[in-house]
């Protein structure tokens, strides 16, 4: 975008671990729950009250510490970070500074085709705070705990990333990678995974990093890509009319699609992190760490070199199918039923996706059923459904309630059709229009597609048009 | 009617079993006796249900379904938080503070069938030595009313030489047991670090902080602590091991035992009188057969520096959530939130717990970090390790509790003269260990103690050597 200017970008993105309980506290964790309903005494920051540790929360970092091959730290201590906050019920809420349970690590993205390597600074657990709520009650401020407490995994990347496009690669990423590990829902609109960005700029060529601010509190792989491009537009543009950088934090608006000042540097938290006396250092044994590997998923880079050699698929499709860990199982449902997998890639990939783009949906929420695809890809490959018959059913099966089978009977799909059938329809179309039959036999071929047409009105749209075209032009020149 | 409050828990233990009296007799003869002591100020709040307790405890003495301590009348630090009653800590802050749960120490005397008579008064958040930084003002001694009853659990201490109750919890982080147990002619004990739940107990210095009891004798403190000590899972500090039977350990009769001195120590007594206290006592135990040898404890003069870095530290971040946002003491119509926060501590906080959240944060601020806190807990290992190396060579410790006796009301201005007060308890809190006061004869009428410190969980040896003194002394009858 500017050819004087290399954007430097670190990401820290923090992921909602899908555990039940919270990670102190034995209080829920469902989201969207009645105000403070999921807070228990503990959640609450009462007198006298003790974190215990959901040992499920050590296993998920440990897993996702895995699946990038980075160091897993043999012991982790819990810190207190010190601020306060109506939403921060503790007055510190309790993360880890030394000793985080995951070190050093690296992460592959591809961008432009190539494959880039990011490196994973550290990762580490800590607790979520609760929600100020300012605009539900005229003049005042209301406080709801049901997220205090949720697990987090705060995953910090090196400054490695050199444009918005990469950040949205490398958090697609991350997602993809939590999400086939299952520690995580990935769910971005329920805030399961946040990020916050480091942005400078530098001359290319500069060995030195500029001046960065942090953007916070972006929530969608979108406004990733456009918080960083305006914040990169930004710094260039006050550098180039002799300004300079200040280290600050600044939050991103989605609605105005703009970043503002929230706080400099100078009035920057002493976060006073010290090792919390109330929670006791985990060891972490080797034994546990190699167990945890062992039953590792299977994830995305494994799945995708799989797929090519079980299911003969192209690497273009196979990364496709393997966006998300929902779609990857989709596919695999439907690929094991059908006789030809490549056609579930096709038609997954074109017309199931198209329908869930268009209805801004996710494959989990799909309306047409992996079952249903299944289905449906049968009866292309015996015949007795045509593709734009599968097609036209997609689409209805997404607007109506109504079973596939119901639709094709509904639709008269299902009385396609043999060969028999249709050379007995062309042969009556034949008959019915003997003055295009004869041009169309001194030459005129552009003929050939009204033909096509009467047999594909005949058939309602059933026949195969493949089929239809073959058996046509063996009859028409006869 | 005899003196029921003379009796010691044992014989009222048996009384009650023999029906020589009913437990609402013992109980009504309490709260008599405490409303004649009003003028000590022991207790901030009184039970009104304690009569109704002490019904249902004769019922079930009747129908022989007591439990261990049944129909006993107790007293509780106000620092132990218990169901539907106001639990202040001493302050302003928690003044109408009632507690929509109980502490473990509470619930497990309360399982064990004790009759609550009230919540005792204290310093501020425990932190003071004289239990004039109440809130509710100050405690008198019952031995001369115009002295303190030394703190921080001036309150029980008072009562139970008062006769006021049975027994009484207490706490102790720097010595809040050890020192109004010998102020007032007592046993108080602090058990092993982890050895009694901090669930519902109020935090001061979470890593110092431990329940334990005040009682006429070391017999009785057995059978208390053996009551309120266990593994619980609420606690992540909580030592997940067996309690044995500490009664019958304080009761055997060829326990062995060699008693260290540590000379370095005892030559450093400024006060004659009481350095000659400690060495008459010293003859006691060696005429009740006792092994006494010379140890060398190194570092432990750094023991207060230490604990005034260590303890405000924590106390500076557990005092947090003390905001005025969802419990507690708030500011009238704050402006704001910073308002908020400065009106609510400033107004909530007394002067003592104000300076240590101070010197905490001051110790955990940027650049500071190192030099104090990290520092302290460098020097809280090596004092551990000395510890470690004296306990290779002897069963347990033997040091003065305090290095003088009760001081008169308001006598003490010199901050740092008041933190002296703790000099030979605070040692074994930077430790963990377990430590015992008993009285051990007297100056000028006022009573003195000598303090025995043993190895982790060795309560039982603790608690044995204090019988053997006390069977072969009178302190603790006068």
């Amino acid at each position: 975008m500017n050819n004087t200017w290399e954007s430097v970008i670190g990401l820290e993105v923090h992921v909602q671990l899908s555990t039940e309980s919270k990670i102190f506290s034995n209080a829920p964790t469902k989201f969207g729950q009645t105000q403070n309903s999921q807070a228990s005494l503990v959640d609450l920051g009462l007198p006298g009250v003790l974190p215990v540790l959901n040992e499920k929360t050590i296993e998920m970092a440990i897993k996702f510490g895995c699946a990038i091959n980075a160091n897993i730290s043999s012991k982790a201590i819990f810190a207190r970070k010190n601020y306060f906050y109506p939403d921060l019920p503790k007055g510190y809420q309790i993360s880890q500074l030394d000793d985080p349970i995951v070190g050093e690590g690296k992460i592959s993205i591809e961008i432009d085709n190539e494959e880039k390597f990011i490196g994973i600074t550290r990762a580490h657990l800590e607790e979520d705070a609760g929600k100020s709520l300012h605009d539900k009650y005229e003049n005042l401020s209301a406080i709801d705990l049901n997220r205090a407490g949720t697990p987090l995994l705060e995953i910090v990347s090196e400054p490695d990333l050199r444009s918005a496009k990469e950040a949205v690669a490398y958090l697609k990423k991350i997602h993809s990678i939590i999400t086939f590990l299952e520690i995580s829902d990935g769910n971005m609109s329920q805030g399961s995974m946040r990020c916050d960005a480091n942005v400078s700029i530098r001359k290319y060529g500069d060995k030195e990093f500029g001046n960065r601010t942090e953007l916070k509190n972006i929530n969608s792989f979108r406004f990733v890509e456009k918080a960083i491009d305006y914040e990169i537009a930004r710094q260039i543009e006050i550098i180039e009319n002799g300004g300079s950088i200040y280290q600050e934090t600044r939050l991103y608006d989605a609605n105005k699609n703009e970043t503002r000042s929230m706080r400099s540097k100078e009035h920057a938290n002493d976060y006073r992190y010290f090792p919390d006396p109330d929670l006791i250092p985990i060891t972490i044994s080797k034994e546990k760490i190699q167990e945890i590997e062992k039953s590792l998923p299977e994830l995305p880079e494994q799945k995708i070199v799989r797929f090519i050699k079980d299911y003969k698929i192209s690497e273009y499709e196979s990364k496709n199918l393997n966006a998300s860990r929902e779609l990857s199982n989709f596919f695999e449902k439907v690929a094991k039923k059908i006789s030809s997998p490549d056609l579930a890639a096709k038609w997954i990939l074109g017309d199931l996706m198209a329908i869930l783009n268009k209805n801004n949906s996710e494959i989990q929420d799909s309306k047409i059923s992996s079952e249903d695809m299944i289905n449906l890809l049968c009866k292309i490959e015996e015949g007795s459904l045509s593709g734009p018959g599968a097609k036209k059913i997609i689409e209805l099966c997404w607007s109506s309630n109504e079973s596939i089978d119901n639709l094709i009977k509904k639709e008269g799909l299902d009385e396609v059709k043999g060969e028999d059938e249709i050379l007995k329809i062309i042969s009556r179309i034949l008959e019915d229009n003997p003055k295009q039959h004869e041009q169309y036999l001194n030459g005129k071929d552009k003929l050939f597609g009204f033909f096509v047409g009467q047999v594909m009105k005949e058939t309602k749209g059933s026949a195969d048009p493949k089929l239809v075209n073959k058996l046509l032009n063996k009859k028409l020149k006869q | 009617m005899e003196d029921l409050s003379k009796l010691s828990l044992v014989e009222q233990i048996n009384g009650l079993k023999l029906k020589k009296f009913s437990s609402m007799e013992l109980t009504e003869f309490y709260l008599n006796k405490i409303d004649q002591e009003k003028v000590l100020n022991s207790f901030i709040s009184l039970n009104e249900n304690a009569l109704t307790e002490a019904k249902k405890s004769d019922e079930k003495i009747a129908k022989n379904k007591n439990s261990s301590l049944e129909g006993i009348p107790i007293a509780h630090k106000d620092i132990f938080c218990i169901k539907d009653q106001k639990t202040t800590c001493g302050s302003k802050m928690l003044e109408n503070f009632i507690s929509p749960y109980s502490s473990t120490v509470y619930e497990k005397l309360s399982n064990s069938g004790t009759v609550n008579l009230g919540k005792t008064n204290m310093d501020e958040f425990a932190m003071g030595s004289s239990n004039e930084t109440s809130f509710f003002g100050s405690v008198l001694n019952p031995i001369d009313p115009e002295r303190v009853p030394g703190g921080s659990s001036g309150g029980s201490a008072s009562a139970v030489a008062a006769n006021l109750c049975s027994f009484a919890t207490g706490t102790d982080t720097g010595g809040s047991i050890r020192q109004p147990a010998a102020f007032c002619g007592i046993t108080g004990i602090k058990p092993t670090y982890g050895r009694v739940s901090r669930w519902g107990m109020i935090a001061f210095a979470s890593s110092l902080d431990q329940g334990g009891i005040f009682a006429k004798n070391a017999l009785d403190a057995a059978l208390a602590l053996e009551n309120i000590a266990g593994f619980d899972e609420k606690d992540s500090t909580s030592i997940n091991k067996k309690v044995p039977p500490f009664f019958d350990q304080a009761k055997l009769k060829d326990k062995e035992h060699i008693v260290g001195i540590p000379k370095n120590i005892i030559e450093d007594i400024k006060d004659e009188k009481v350095k000659n206290n400690f060495y008459e006592s010293i003859d006691i135990l060696k005429k009740s057969g006792v092994k006494v040898k010379e140890i060398d404890l190194k570092n432990i003069q750094y023991s207060l520096p230490v604990y005034y870095v260590i303890a405000p530290a924590e106390c500076s971040a557990n005092l947090s959530r003390y905001d005025g946002v969802r419990f507690g003491h708030r500011c009238d119509n704050p402006k704001d939130l910073d308002d908020l926060y400065e009106r609510s501590r400033a107004e909530g906080f007394g002067e003592e717990v104000k300076k240590r959240i101070l010197i905490g944060t001051y110790c955990l601020s940027a650049g500071y970090y190192d030099a104090y806190y990290l520092k302290a807990q460098k020097i809280r290992n090596l004092i551990k390790q000395s510890f470690m190396d004296a306990f290779k060579e002897v069963t347990s410790i033997m040091m003065p509790t305090c290095a003088n006796v009760s001081f008169k009301l308001n006598s003490i201005q010199n901050p740092v003269e008041m933190y002296e007060q703790d000099i030979y308890t605070i040692p074994a809190n930077l430790a963990g260990l377990p430590a015992i006061s008993i009285p051990s004869g007297k100056i000028n009428k006022l009573p003195l103690g000598i303090q025995f410190i043993g190895n982790y969980l060795e309560e039982g040896n603790l608690l044995n050597l204090s019988n053997k003194f006390q069977q072969n002394s009178d302190f603790h009858n006068e």
